[in-house]
């Protein structure tokens, strides 16, 4: 779809004048917004993503959550332009199954992490437009916190925001979960309850000042026992 | 296809193979080939684009913008660069590693586009890796950077940014990047901050600097660097590379 949101550099206010015939190309992109969250544990991690889906000033869906289960160990949280999501988690899926299939064992949080960079990678010169954190389990049963860049640049990292409303939520995170820019605070680890209910406060933020974000937050919370969803309603309009 | 050592370059094959059945993408197609060694050994490459003049406008920045150096003295080779990934102009990691050990005793500098330096690096260890395996001893600097230089050679032109110092134990500095550069010398510093990190360096440096003192040299001209270029900061990571190996320190900056 022709959207000028394509085209415009984000941050950027475009000038309202006439500039000239401009070119108008179709864009094999589309923005459909969305954020995406997860947080690492000592034993556990948290994969949110809210559900609504976008594109201008429209809504699509109010019930399309973003995290996509992998393994019993893993979730990948996907935002950006939603046919792209939705071919890398085939892709991911299918390559999972063959790895399944050619080494009889389920492929770990951080093989996923390095398989992904190379299928990310090998559309360099078209990437896909997706912002992916995956979040899981590590061999030792730590948790793991996997965030990339859309053409495969990953670092192993303990908390991420992903998505439209990134750029709001990292700094608290930063604040909150690594006690970063406060002085004569006790760096306590983070206890499960206590994370869960971080990243719906959190989210309950980003909805009132990201237009992309909102509906309803879907939490998924990783344990050895195995993967729990839960759905918190957001702001809807 | 070209050939760089022993090991042989299918890229051109690679093209070939990856757009077959009117077009559309190999790898779409899910298993009816015959051969599952085939299939199995996925193109490891990207594959340049056929043609250059048609590129997909991109909707969102990749991370950029960085300060590294590297130099020689009589203690061995010191590699130093900052933590800092910038995407546009939000700060998509604030400790992100730029220098990347290939083996115990070759250290690689990244700088230019995050994802690509990742990558490249990676498919470079691999190579250098196999080479080891198939002859037996292990690739000299100077023929690491050769072969990353071919290896990157038909992404010339295209967007792939890279440019990695290559700092190894036979006291050698030598600065590959994407546009085809392969340089050896005594003092490299890459990216936007590099500027001010020559300025510091070109006061202080000399080859009989002792080891505390070449460390504390590169750690101030990243400093330096980082409080002037708003593209550099966060910390400074260091590696000393002499005779036994890498070993590696990191310096946070305060406040940067």
């Amino acid at each position: 779809m022709l959207s000028s949101h394509a085209f415009g550099d984000p941050g950027k206010m475009k000038d309202y004048h006439y500039a000239g015939p401009v070119e108008q190309r179709f864009s094999p992109y589309a923005f459909n917004g969305g954020t995406v969250l997860a947080v690492a544990g000592e034993d556990f991690a948290i994969v949110a993503s809210d559900t609504r889906l976008s594109e201008g000033y429209s809504i699509h869906s109010r019930d399309s959550p973003k995290c996509y289960k992998l393994t019993d160990t893993t979730v990948i949280g996907c935002s950006g332009f939603h046919g792209d999501c939705l071919t890398l988690t085939k892709i991911i899926d299918a390559r999972l199954k063959m790895y399944k299939h050619s080494n009889n064992k389920m492929m770990t949080s951080g093989a996923i992490a390095a398989m992904l960079s190379t299928i990310l990678y090998g559309r360099r010169f078209f990437p896909y437009y997706v912002y992916n954190i995956i979040g899981g389990l590590d061999e030792e049963g730590k948790g793991a916190v996997y965030s990339f860049d859309p053409v495969g640049s990953y670092q192993r990292d303990t908390y991420k925001a992903g998505g439209s409303a990134s750029a709001m939520l990292q700094p608290l995170l930063d604040n909150q979960i690594g006690f970063k820019n406060m002085e004569g605070v006790q760096h306590v680890p983070l206890t499960q309850d206590k994370a869960v209910q971080l990243v719906k406060d959190v989210f309950i933020s980003a909805a009132e000042r990201d237009v992309y974000t909102g509906d309803a937050l879907r939490v998924c919370v990783i344990t050895k026992e195995g993967i729990k969803e839960q759905t918190v309603p957001l702001r809807k309009d | 296809m070209f050939t760089a050592g022993r090991i042989k370059y299918h890229l051109c094959q690679l093209t070939e193979k990856s757009v077959g059945n009117n077009g559309t993408p190999l790898h779409f197609l899910m298993p009816a080939l015959p051969y599952s060694t085939t299939f199995n050994r996925r193109r490891s490459f990207p594959v340049p684009p056929a043609n250059h003049s048609v590129t997909v406008r991109r909707p969102f920045p990749l991370s950029h913008g960085t300060t590294t150096l590297g130099f020689i003295f009589q203690g061995g080779v010191i590699a130093a660069a900052d933590t800092r990934a910038s995407a546009g102009g939000l700060v998509a990691c604030p400790a992100v590693h730029k220098i990347t050990p290939i083996h115990s005793h070759l250290v690689v500098t990244s700088s230019g586009s995050g994802a690509d330096c990742m990558l490249w690096e990676r498919i470079l260890a691999r190579e250098i890796r196999l080479y080891q395996l198939r002859h037996r001893r292990r690739l000299s600097i100077r023929g690491a950077a050769k072969l990353l230089s071919f290896m990157l050679h038909p992404f010339k032109g295209t967007e792939v940014c890279v440019a990695l110092t290559l700092c190894g134990w036979d006291k050698e500095l030598i600065y590959v990047c994407s546009d085809g550069a392969r340089l050896q010398g005594d003092v490299f510093s890459v990216g936007s901050g590099s500027p001010y990190a020559y300025g510091v360096l070109d006061r202080e440096l000399r080859w009989t600097l002792s080891k505390d003192e070449a460390v504390s040299l590169a750690r101030e001209a990243v400093f330096r660097a980082t409080h002037r270029d708003a593209y550099s900061g966060n910390n400074v990571d260091l590696f000393l590379i002499t005779a036994k190996g890498w070993n590696c320190k990191h310096y946070s900056l305060g406040l940067a």
